[in-house]
């Protein structure tokens, strides 16, 4: 296919609970159309391969990589992004935890992490410290070596447990 | 574990409400929720978007480019090569480097040095227009045979990786071998034990999370160049561009609001920086650059890849006597600096008397060299792999060997034979409470009981002095400028660029406590050259002695100003007044007070009942330069690996840190920093390996190849803490940053030499991955 004949496809999508469409090439990364088409930057690209888990945003409950997927392959779907975990500002128990074990430093896989720990917590409110590790090992970070991140989640679902 | 030695705490110090308190982070609201500001995140109207066209052939001369059919592409508004900016650029060089090392040229000139190298740049409406014009450009390239082995790349004069500009060797760098003990020779001659070790350290990089990236805006008209970019230093990056288009420092203003990670590699300017900015200039228009995974891993500034031969004399009660290293470092082609061993710190944190080295650094066709948390580092991978070297084959515990070879307190000062002077350190105490941690006797017993069913267990241990907050060009000062707003807020202007060392929140701790107002009330403002104060950069794990010594003293100025201003006004003596929390108050009377808020009234809005002569407003602007440099900050880490004889894979199951970096300003902060440059460290060692083959193609250009150590391979990193403060700063504090990574890489590497001892392996190289580790059996006849 030559580039510049491409046509250009309407997509409708729910992203963090509001109706949003926009015209895009087919080749257009659901990443990209995030944070080109509709402003939401929070969602970052730190590989585009599918490995780093940067990009991860929740699809109709599921954990899913933004960089993998073309926007066109999401029409009709459900999206939450980083953003909207956090609607009014306040922070979900993900969030929170992160915040009070430090277990963000640059702050650039973070939203990968939270949106990753929140999908995680939601399948699995009581997860063992493993089950923690394993769910957490498809998102890389480079700076905080994971120790708080790990203590984060935990403290999230402990918490979550004791408000249940 | 924690103990704190305070010997000279001065009576002026302020209360310490938030200092040496993990206190929540100012950064982390608008992170968590996403609405943080990286440079992807940046937007200007008009903006175009670049992409490179990169060299796939390691050493070659550029014989045809045809960029016809990518500039006849629609959406594509420019294809740059070297003619068109050949002369439009003033000079390249970095403020902290000097002139001697330029910037490489932003594009390729007539040849190719390294896969990677930039040939061209394309500008199109989208990054996914430019990247199709990059394919559509022809380029032919006669590709010669490339130097990618460095340790015999100086006595390659057949194959020279800078023929074209003249150079007749592959050596940048080549110091023969200096004594700095004028009985070294004596000294190996007569000791009892004369251990020689080589000591090879692979290539493993940065890899920060956000890849480079920039937004050049030139305003032709204005001849202003606004830029937002990732980098470790607004200021040095606008004194850069400064010079590079000719133009005042005042025209170029340069942001960085939040950084996705550096760890040294965004320290300087790099070539792709220019040439986005060069195309900004030629069009007019704004111009995005961002770099994807493939460009970081092959074209980023890369790290380590040193090697050395160390020798120890040693007598026969176990001290050293002497240490000596025959030392080699690959620079790549295009060094972004010298980032390579420090030999005058070879003997560390030792007493050991003697010292000698020889050191050479040598160009190959493959990315070169920039700085990387700890650039100096191979002097402790080099000392730390061969003591333990020395303790194997010499039959030794190698904690012992150390114990009696440590400075401790009571030793200081001390002047090394690389004439380093020690003092306010503890190496030998933080060996024994890195060991007390472990229970050492317990682990050597249960390894002895390991061993005998078959599982290899190993201790690794790395002691090391870490020179932070130092001198040389640009490094010795940092600036800050503290208002009381009069509102009663407060805002610092300091010159850092953080980039994931928490400054917002550790320099809030000090102004609150200095200027006494609550820490949220107090507002850091950084990485924007039009409103902050100079600083170098944010690296060199320098922010808590040299920023923290600004903000402290700025924030003195004004806490004094505002006594001045309340004691006028109360009718009091300032001698007998305190601010703390916002109030200013008779000590021991708080009934008798009135708010900063208050007295910033005075200060902007009814100045003329401010003291007589007293200038009217509320702030200071104050430079800080230590009393003197380095600061010492000292670790011991200590790392226990099990090695599964089957799959050769190695599960670090302990992790243990025990270190002094003074004062802590805030605990969560000052583990954060270890954690994660642990990781790095021990990343290095078992997982990452940036390999390039005998023609020098990258072999590791995804993160399928290029293994991060994720949740699942990093152990719970257990930390013991001694604060000895320091007495450079008012603080006490010490530099921390880049200390996790410089004791990981031996530690780690230790532990699994530890665990393949008693099978006759000596593993002095690293990586010491599975392959590694089964390649060492092999050769040891265990395959
Ligand atoms: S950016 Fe999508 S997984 Fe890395
Ligand atoms: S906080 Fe920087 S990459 Fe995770």
């Amino acid at each position: 296919m030559s580039t510049h004949d491409i046509s250009l496809r309407d997509v409708h999508v729910t992203v963090n609970g509001r109706e949003r469409a926009a015209t895009v090439e087919p080749r257009k990364t659901l990443a990209d159309f995030l944070r080109e088409d509709l402003g939401l930057t929070g969602t970052h690209l730190a590989c585009e391969h599918g490995v780093c888990g940067a990009c991860t945003v929740i699809i109709d409950d599921r954990a899913v990589r933004s960089c993998l997927q073309f926007a066109v392959q999401v029409d009709g779907s459900s999206i939450t992004t980083v953003e909207g975990l956090a609607p009014d500002g306040e922070l979900n128990p993900v969030q929170r935890a992160f915040m009070i074990e430090h277990g963000l430093q640059c702050g650039f896989c973070t939203p990968g992490f939270v949106v990753s720990a929140t999908a995680l917590l939601a399948a699995n409110p009581d997860p063992t410290d493993r089950e923690i590790r394993e769910g957490l090992s498809g998102n890389i970070c480079r700076c905080t070596g994971y120790q708080a991140i790990v203590r984060a989640v935990r403290r999230a679902a402990d918490e979550t447990a004791a408000a249940r | 574990m924690s103990t704190l030695n305070s010997p000279n705490m001065s009576a002026a110090s302020p209360a310490a409400r938030y200092i040496g308190q993990s206190v929540t982070r100012k950064e982390d609201q608008r992170l968590l929720t996403g609405h943080g500001q990286y440079v992807d995140d940046v937007s200007q109207v008009g903006m175009l978007h670049a992409a490179f066209l990169r060299s796939d052939i390691a050493r070659g001369t550029i014989t045809r480019l045809d960029i016809a059919a990518a500039l006849a592409l629609p959406g594509v508004y420019a294809v740059y090569t070297w003619a068109d900016f050949d002369g439009v650029f003033g000079e390249a060089w970095h403020g902290m480097l000097g002139e001697m090392l330029q910037v490489p040229p932003p594009l390729a000139i007539t040849d190719v040095r390294h896969v990677g190298d930039p040939i061209a740049l394309v500008v199109a409406s989208s990054r996914y227009v430019a990247e199709d014009a990059c394919d559509l450009i022809e380029v032919d390239i006669d590709a010669a045979q490339a130097v990618v082995e460095f340790s015999t790349a100086h006595l390659d004069t057949d194959h020279l990786v800078h023929g074209a500009w003249g150079f007749p060797s592959n050596a940048m760098v080549e110091q023969p071998f200096t004594s700095m003990s004028p009985d070294l020779d004596q000294t190996f001659a007569d000791a009892l034990h004369v251990v020689e070790c080589s000591v090879r350290q692979n290539r493993y990089v940065c890899v920060p999370m956000e890849g480079r990236g920039v937004v050049a805006t030139y305003s032709q008209g204005r001849d202003e160049l606004d830029l937002v970019c990732s980098c470790q230093s607004v200021h040095e990056t606008r004194n850069f561009f400064s010079r590079y288009l000719q133009i005042p420092e005042a025209n170029v203003r340069v942001t960085a609001r939040d950084v996705g990670g550096g760890f040294g590699q965004k320290m300087f300017v790099f070539r792709e920086e220019c040439a986005v900015v060069l195309a900004s200039k030629l069009l007019g228009r704004p111009v995005k650059w961002i770099e994807d995974r493939r460009e970081n891993l092959i074209a980023a500034p890369h790290s380590r890849n040193e090697q050395g031969v160390v020798r120890l004399a040693i007598d026969d009660d176990q001290i050293i006597q002497a240490i000596t290293i025959d030392h080699i470092a690959d620079v790549g082609a295009y060094p972004a600096c010298p980032a390579v061993i420090n030999p005058q710190l070879l003997p560390g944190p030792y007493k050991i008397p003697r010292l000698g080295f020889a050191m050479a650094m040598v160009w190959t066709n493959t990315m070169g060299k920039g700085a990387y948390r700890g650039p100096w580092m191979f002097e402790t991978t080099a000392r730390e792999m061969a003591i333990d070297h020395a303790a194997r084959t010499l039959h030794l515990d190698p904690i012992e060997l150390r114990r009696r070879n440590l400075l401790s307190a009571a030793d200081l000062p001390f002047t090394s034979p690389g004439l380093q002077e020690f003092s306010e350190i503890t190496p030998l105490e933080t060996l024994e409470q890195a060991i007390a941690m472990l229970d050492y006797p317990a682990f050597r017993a249960e390894q002895a009981a390991a061993r005998a069913e078959g599982r290899w267990l190993g201790l690794g241990c790395c002691v090391y002095v870490e020179p932070t907050s130092m001198s040389g060009p640009t490094l010795a000062t940092e600036g800050a400028t503290i208002r009381v707003e009069s509102s009663g807020k407060v805002v610092a202007h300091l010159g850092t660029t953080s980039h994931g060392q928490s400054v917002e929140t550790t320099m809030a701790q000090i102004v609150a406590d200095t200027v006494g107002v609550a820490y949220d009330d107090v507002t850091i403002v950084q990485a924007d050259t039009q409103s902050t104060p100079y600083g170098p950069g944010t690296g060199g794990s320098r922010t808590a002695v040299v920023a923290g010594g600004a903000a402290r003293r700025a924030g003195e100025v004004v806490r004094d100003k505002i006594i001045q201003i309340a004691a006028h006004q109360m009718e009091a003596e300032a001698a007998d007044l305190e601010v703390v929390n916002g109030a200013v108050s008779v000590k021991g009377t708080p009934a008798r007070s009135m708010t900063v808020k208050e007295v910033a009234a005075l200060a902007y809005r009814f100045a003329e009942q401010l003291p007589a002569g007293m200038e009217a407003g509320l702030e200071a602007t104050v430079r800080f330069k230590p009393t003197r440099f380095p600061t010492w900050s000292n670790a011991t880490h200590l790392c226990v690996v099990e090695i599964d004889p089957d799959t050769c894979v190695p599960h670090v199951l302990r992790y243990i840190v025990s270190e002094d970096c003074g004062r802590m300003i805030n605990p969560a902060v000052v583990e954060g920093q270890i954690f994660g440059g642990v990781v790095q460290g021990l990343g290095g060692v078992l997982l990452e390996d940036f390999v390039y083959d005998a023609n020098g193609n990258p072999l590791t250009t995804t993160f399928m190849d290029y293994l991060l150590p994720t949740t699942t391979e990093v152990p719970v990193i257990e930390i013991g803490h001694i604060e000895t403060e320091s007495t450079t700063n008012p603080g006490g504090y010490k530099g921390m940053g880049e200390g996790g990574a410089i004791g990981a890489h031996a530690a780690v590497a230790n532990a699994v030499g530890d665990a393949l001892a008693h099978l006759g392996i000596h593993a002095t190289s690293t990586p010491l991955g599975p392959n590694d580790i089964h390649a060492l059996l092999v050769a040891a006849g265990h395959g």
